[in-house]
């Protein structure tokens, strides 16, 4: 699917790995963190308009609503590069969300598009059938000017899930598995197709953290290709005509890897790497000072119905601080109108506005020294969420849910 | 271009939150940054760092986030050059274009003694030489569509060569 993509894209009959090609791309994105360095890179083209100002796309998600004077100087950069420029897609607190859960809701995001975005996990959008892919600030100053990028056209793995998926077991459970079996770089530089009976039956939600994740094992990108599924969730969000491209039946691919998923138990990913992925049974017990429920991973309506479920009528234990984080101002009006909001605030959870704030060790939750997190974020490296001696464990919104009530990491089947 | 200097060694999967971490991220400034060079996994590392000076890794580095901070640091530390076995995707694509020399090279150097061994590197053969003892090793070329950017001085330098044959 990626080579059809990137080879109609270029303007050519074909397109086979390891080929080198220019693609115009659908959409280039930037955020807090990473859009402030490109606009940098791109005032020095003296140029007096960007490529396209629909096809730009700026969210100030990272460390805001700003938490120091710093940040603060780089949302203004933002603004204001978005109001001299004309970017149409620009997304003030307020409106904005987390990036990767906030373009599919608000149908940037089409099948067969080429999008990259200065965010490790741009890969996201490839849940709808898109080829999607992070890049650095110099190549988002790159396409802002000319609107095109170079990438090399990668190999494709191609994973399927067999059997049925077990109950507690979700999207982010398959995706952490396939990154404890393939390592941290097992999909480095390739495209991550993702495939079986499992997947057809897999939620949008689901699909999007999978692809979300396929960073995390190195992927170039990640994708899902276009179902019923997928045109359900385009409709009302997507007015424009789309072509859907799929894989050819005699697609190649460089290695297919086959798992039968009818019995793993939930999965979690230990510090200091994603690739460190056990069952729940074997983290039973680890104690918690934070939980935090949320990020473009699992911070989606999905991921806030089934924590609620797990905590409805319960406490968070006196020991832990639960941090709730409903990925989009719209994910968050949803969660208030189900009621999910009242449950986690009778829970004793803190319930916050938007931001990837401590999924990065950013702020609105960084640890201290010694302290150990469950998060259903999508990184555990040493000091990614505050102290280089505090340490973060990686599980799905189900397990995060019943480990903050219990105070120790848990199968939800204990807590309900 | 040829360099050489004085070499440090890091293992597999050197993270960009370790290079950088994200509570550095306020600034742009490649010095700022680079004071705080690979401050989590060895604090030490940007008082011992100078100008000149090789970083030696394993494979994957520079996995994690897309922050071109990271390079950013490494070439504000004055590091001249980067070799591992390999590297992760969205960190050799940011080195090439801020124009931060790296090699990718499969023989072993992780017996290299940190600081005190030299390296001698031409980049256009991908060829190093073991400063002390003249051993050389040999790393993968660059393809010559990232030569050419690399040539040009960087990305913004070729995206302007391209602004410009379009007047």
């Amino acid at each position: 699917m990626v080579e059809k993509i990137l080879a109609s894209r270029a303007g050519n009959e074909k397109a086979s790995p390891g080929n080198l090609v220019n693609v115009p791309v659908d959409l280039a994105l930037g955020n807090d963190i990473t859009a402030p360095v490109a606009i940098k890179e791109f005032k020095r083209f003296g140029l007096a308009r960007v490529f396209d100002p629909e096809k730009i796309v700026l969210v100030p998600d990272h460390f805001t609503p700003n938490k120091d004077i710093a940040a603060a100087e780089q949302a203004l950069v933002l603004r204001r590069f978005a109001a001299q420029y004309g970017i149409k897609h620009y997304y003030e607190v307020g409106r904005m969300g987390i990036e990767h859960a906030l373009l599919p809701e608000q149908g940037l995001i089409r099948p067969g598009m080429v999008i990259i975005g200065a965010d490790s996990h741009t890969c996201t959008y490839g849940a709808l059938g898109a080829f999607a892919t992070g890049v650095g600030s110099t190549d988002l100053a790159a396409a802002m000017a000319i609107g095109e990028a170079w990438f090399k056209v990668p190999f494709t793995l191609r994973f399927e899930y067999n059997g049925s998926l077990p109950e507690w077991v979700s999207g982010k459970d398959l995706i952490l598995y396939t990154i404890g079996r393939i390592g941290v770089d097992g999909a480095r530089y390739r495209a991550m197709e993702f495939a079986g009976p499992v997947i057809e039956q897999l939620s949008m939600d689901g699909r999007l953290t999978m692809a979300n994740m396929a960073i995390e094992a190195g992927g170039k990108c990640g994708y899902v290709q276009p179902d019923n599924i997928t045109f359900e969730y385009l409709k009302g969000r997507v007015a424009e005509p789309y072509t859907a491209v799929y894989s050819d039946p005699d697609a190649s691919y460089e290695q297919i890897f086959s798992f039968d998923i009818s019995s793993i138990e939930p999965q979690i990913a230990f510090p200091p790497s994603p690739d460190n992925v056990h069952p729940v049974s074997r983290a039973a017990g680890i104690k918690l000072d934070q939980v935090v429920i949320g990020s473009c991973t699992n911070g989606r309506i999905e991921d806030l119905r089934i924590a609620a479920s797990v905590m409805k009528g319960k406490k968070v234990n006196p020991g832990v601080r639960l941090l709730v984080i409903p990925a989009t101002q719209e994910i968050y009006r949803q969660a208030l109108q189900e009621g999910l909001l009242t449950t986690f605030i009778d829970a004793e959870a803190a319930v916050s506005t938007p931001t990837c704030g401590p999924c990065l060790g950013g702020h609105m939750g960084i640890l201290a020294k010694g302290e150990k997190a469950l998060a259903t974020t999508n990184r555990n490296f040493i000091g990614r969420m505050g102290h280089p001696e505090s340490e973060v464990y990686l599980s799905n919104p189900a397990v995060a849910a019943a480990s903050a009530i219990a105070g120790a990491i848990v199968h939800p089947e204990e807590v309900i | 271009m040829i360099l050489e200097g004085k070499i440090w060694v890091f293992g597999d999967n050197i993270d960009t939150d370790a290079i950088i971490a994200a509570r550095y991220l306020s600034t742009v400034d490649p010095q700022e940054l680079a004071g705080h060079l690979m401050e989590d996994i060895r604090p030490e590392f940007p008082q011992l760092v100078g100008p000149g000076d090789i970083l030696v890794a394993g494979s994957n580095f520079g996995c994690g986030s897309s922050r071109e901070h990271a390079p950013l640091a490494i070439k504000g530390a004055g590091i001249s050059c980067v070799i591992a076995r390999s590297f992760a995707r969205i960190f050799y694509r940011n080195s090439i274009n801020i124009g931060l020399p790296i090699l990718e090279c499969s023989d072993d150097l992780s017996g290299l003694r940190p600081g005190e061994d030299k390296l001698q590197v031409n980049l256009e053969q991908g060829l190093i030489i073991h400063v002390q003892s003249g051993r050389e090793y040999h790393a993968a070329p660059f393809p010559p569509f990232m030569q050419e950017i690399i040539g040009l001085g960087g990305l913004v330098e070729y995206v302007k060569a391209r602004l410009d044959s379009r007047d």
